[in-house]
């Protein structure tokens, strides 16, 4: 790469705070044309704000941005989108009960004296996605591709607009390792063309493969930016180097792990199916162990939990809770039996971010506060207090709507939501998503001390670091079915992936 | 709950909170101050606790929701006060509230209805169905008290058809109430032939048209039911189901609250209030109409919104409701005594709704 040309885009001292949260302390970062420019870090390190900023989505509290040596103030998305700045985010962006070729040119069809050219369309849109080599019908609906090649569309409407940068934010989440490695190809052809590619992910593997620079970010701050290859192509980097930098400390610091001796058994899942996805998952886990539940995402983990509390109707399969076979047709039925489901999504799922505090907690097991039919708001301000206290939840009043407290103290409200419904049986949905790293050691804390109370915890990750930090025994999805069982000593973040993507053998 | 306490004086001490609600007062506060206290062991919000006096009157008026809509009432009443002499007098005050009784009961419904973040747009054919078959059992020699309920059951009947529709088969509150809307109009005209019942006895127009204690019947209907309904949302449980279901769906779902069974009961709990103003109307207008109570369902739901209550869900009590209602009715009363033109009136109390959800948008904009 050659020195002399100017960076696309350079990003300096950039600081952003949101309430309670310095999500970005004076970091920098920058992309020059034809680059794949790794951004790295766990959850919470400020990639996505940064990137956000960088599309107009946030403004920076102070720093400067330039774009191809000029200073720009980027005010809102359409700065950004004039600047050639393109993001493609992880959830997807697309109008699904539309053409591809729609997609493409949303807002921006091409018109004749002010009525829409469909053929101009349709002919540009196949010309673009055949230059990206891609095999997808302009014609067809979005909602009839497979997501990788949706994944494909959300490239071609990017490149459509002659982008000058593209940032993808965890681009391969969602994909099958074949679809990576198409989609791989697609962003050598955007090199090619002089495009500088931001490629946020936390995978290592995914680096080496594709990326030319790599930058780290840890707590909303910079780290240090490395190349990934010597001159002449061969990989340089140490990926130990990256996990320190990442990590900033060692692994028992992170996941203050506390062993228990293992009890009888609680749960026991046997052969679970469901129509849209389970294909017949067993599954067994005792008192006083944590049991992990590893996979790609879309490999079935969440449908599993949803179908052992009865979320979800199950076409097969049944659940035992000591021995004896439960009936769970709703999530009522599980309340009953002590299942509880902590879902990945908090505050579409697991909250009622209208209510305060209080009334959250008791949601769940509202019986305990009704005499005589009526609710006792003073025994459910006496509950509620006492929880607040126990998981120290800070907020400055159990009357506080939830909308306001931050993420790892609104985690804590469904831990005692969950709680005061006398749950034993305790499914986490990726516990600490979106969670500061620092709050996030304190929720590991907590899953020691409910194992210790003698609940039994399972917890659905897609971080392996915490996966492998705070379980005892994992079990291993993908596509439905559960591939692989590790004990704890036996298992790395190697092997597991193997599993995962279904590279063993 | 304490053994120490029987449940009648339980019920009581809740009584009284509701009263305490409703006013919210700064000592409410001082006592979530003291249980603050209680929970901030580390201290993390120390400015928090010791408020300016400014800061913590600023503070109880945001709390109650609908502290901006009665201040607007009241200015309301104090300039119509000055802008008409017969506006302050006992008589015409009565007035304001037996013109605000109807809409008022219709209202108290749609609030449950709306707060579990739907609609229901049948209220006003309801009323007059319920109207219709009231008169109608009553002409037939039935008692006066099986009447009320037949009448009542009837309100109660369709809202079940509207909830076991909108829920068994997931379909949107909008469509639903809207073809119930139609159905009930339809049967109350074909089951009189479009004609009117009229030549109840005395013991029937009481309901309408007799007092207690000078208090006009109608408002002290929609009194009682509104005590009972802040109750109701507050004290029980299905209350608060109505505010999680509102709220978020989804999550209430998750956490063992079936939307089925609950939504239907809401619904129902609209079309028995909706039943219960037929009959107040029939007996204050001396006969049952097949036409009444047309568009009554957007008044009803415009006192909703006026009182805080957001469509979208999850928020609003009957106490904001109520004051909606006595707006509109201010509004109405004031511009008849000013001889304003009653095409004019339509365009004003328009105006009002709009700019009522417009002052509540911007006050949660603020808050966010």
């Amino acid at each position: 790469m050659s020195v002399t040309i100017p960076p696309v885009v350079e990003m300096e001292h950039i600081s952003k705070s949101f309430p309670g949260v310095k999500a970005l302390d004076d970091v920098r970062f920058s992309v020059f044309p034809g680059e794949v420019h790794v951004l790295l870090g766990e959850n919470g390190a400020g990639k996505s704000t940064l990137m956000k900023i960088l599309s107009g989505v946030y403004t920076k509290d102070s720093g400067e941005i330039r774009i191809a040596g000029d200073p720009v103030e980027l005010h809102n998305v359409k700065d950004a989108m004039h600047q050639g700045i393109r993001i493609i985010y992880q959830e997807l962006n697309l109008l699904n009960n539309l053409t591809v070729a729609e997609n493409i040119f949303i807002g921006e069809e091409p018109r004749t004296r002010g009525i829409i050219d469909w053929k101009k369309m349709f002919t540009e849109s196949q010309k673009l996605l055949d230059g990206l080599n891609l095999s997808i019908d302009a014609h067809q609906k979005v909602s009839e591709l497979p997501v990788g090649q949706q994944q494909m569309v959300e490239v071609a409407h990017a490149v459509s607009k002659e982008a000058k940068v593209i940032v993808m934010d965890e681009p391969t989440s969602a994909l099958s390792s074949k679809e990576i490695k198409e989609l791989f190809t697609t962003i050598r052809k955007l090199q090619k063309r002089g495009v500088g590619v931001v490629y946020i992910s936390h995978r290592l593997e995914e680096l080496l493969e594709i990326g030319d620079r790599v930058t780290v970010f840890r707590d909303g701050q910079y780290i240090g930016t490395r190349n990934v290859r010597e001159e002449d192509g061969s990989i340089k980097i140490q990926l130990n180097d990256l996990i320190t930098m990442m990590v900033g400390r060692s692994l028992d610091q992170q996941f203050p792990k506390v062993k228990f001796t293992p009890g009888e058994e609680t749960l026991r899942i046997e052969n679970l199916q469901t129509e849209e996805k389970l294909r017949g998952c067993s599954l067994s886990i005792r008192k006083g162990e944590i049991l992990g539940l590893a996979g790609l995402m879309g490999a079935g983990r969440t449908e599993l939990a949803r179908a052992v509390i009865g979320a979800d109707r199950i076409t097969g399969g049944s659940v035992y809770r000591g021995g004896k076979r439960l009936r769970i047709r709703n999530p009522g039925d599980a309340i009953a039996q002590g299942i509880g489901y902590l879902p990945e999504d908090r505050k579409l799922h697991g909250l009622v971010l209208e209510l305060d505090v209080a009334k959250n907690i008791t949601l769940t097991g509202i019986k305990r506060i009704i005499s005589a039919f009526c609710l006792s708001l003073k025994k459910e301000r006496k509950e509620a207090l006492n929880l607040v206290g126990e998981l120290r939840i800070k907020t400055p009043s159990i009357s506080q709507q939830v909308r306001y407290l931050s993420g790892g103290n609104q985690q804590k409200v469904v831990v005692a939501k969950w709680l005061f419904a006398n749950s034993d049986i305790l499914i986490f949905d990726e516990p600490t998503r979106g969670i500061d790293v620092g709050a996030k050691v304190e929720i590991y804390r907590l899953l020691n001390t409910l194992v210790e109370a003698g609940k039994t915890v399972m917890i659905i990750s897609s971080e392996l670091p915490e996966i492998l930090g705070m379980c005892d025994r994992i079990a291993v999805m993908r596509e439905g079915n559960i591939v692989k069982e590790f004990l704890r000593a036996d298992a790395t973040q190697d092997a597991i992936l193997k599993y995962a993507i279904g590279a063993e053998a | 709950m304490q053994s120490g306490l029987k449940p009648e004086q339980e019920e009581k001490e809740s009584l009284n909170n509701i009263q305490q609600k409703i006013q919210n007062s700064p000592e409410t506060l001082n006592r979530e101050g003291a249980d603050r206290e209680g929970a901030d062991r580390e201290g993390a919000d120390r400015e928090e606790m010791e408020p300016g006096f400014g800061m913590r009157l600023r503070r109880a008026l945001g709390k109650v929701e609908s502290i901006y809509t009665l201040i607007g009432l009241l200015l309301m009443c104090i300039v119509l006060s000055f802008m008409h002499p017969a506006f302050l007098s006992m008589r015409n005050f009565s007035n304001i509230f037996l013109q605000a009784s109807i809409n008022g009961i219709l209202a108290i419904g749609i609030t449950f209805v709306i707060i579990s973040s739907g609609i229901d747009l049948s209220v006003g054919s309801i009323l007059a169905l319920s109207g219709i078959v009231t008169g109608n059992a009553l002409s037939g020699g039935m008692p006066l008290a099986a009447a009320v309920i037949f009448g009542m059951l009837t309100g109660g009947a369709c809202g079940l058809f509207n909830g076991l529709i909108i829920t068994r088969f997931n379909m949107p509150p909008f469509i639903v109430t809207l073809g119930t809307m139609s159905i009930a109009r339809g049967l109350a005209l074909l089951s009189t032939n479009g004609g009117q019942i009229y030549g109840f006895d005395a013991k029937f127009l009481f309901i309408g048209q007799g007092k207690i204690a000078g208090v006009p019947m109608p408002v002290v209907i929609l009194i009682l039911l509104a005590l009972l309904s802040s109750f109701i949302l507050k004290y029980t449980r299905f209350g608060r189901y109505c505010y999680a279901l509102g709220g978020n769906m989804e999550t209430a779902r998750l956490s063992g609250i079936s939307p089925t069974l609950y939504l239907t009961l809401i619904y129902t709990l609209s079309g028995v209030t909706a039943g219960v103003a037929g009959i107040v109307l029939a007996s204050r207008l001396s006969s049952a109409q097949p036409i009444a109570g047309i568009s009554y369902e957007l008044y009803a739901i415009a006192a909703a919104v006026i009182g805080g209550t957001s469509l979208a869900g999850g928020t609003g009590t009957v106490f904001g409701t109520i004051i909606g209602a006595l707006i509109i009715s201010v509004i109405r009363n004031g511009m008849n005594l000013l001889n304003v033109n009653s095409f004019l009136q339509q365009v004003v109390i328009g105006s009002v709704i709009i700019l009522a959800v417009m002052i509540d948008s911007f006050r949660k904009r603020n808050r966010s």
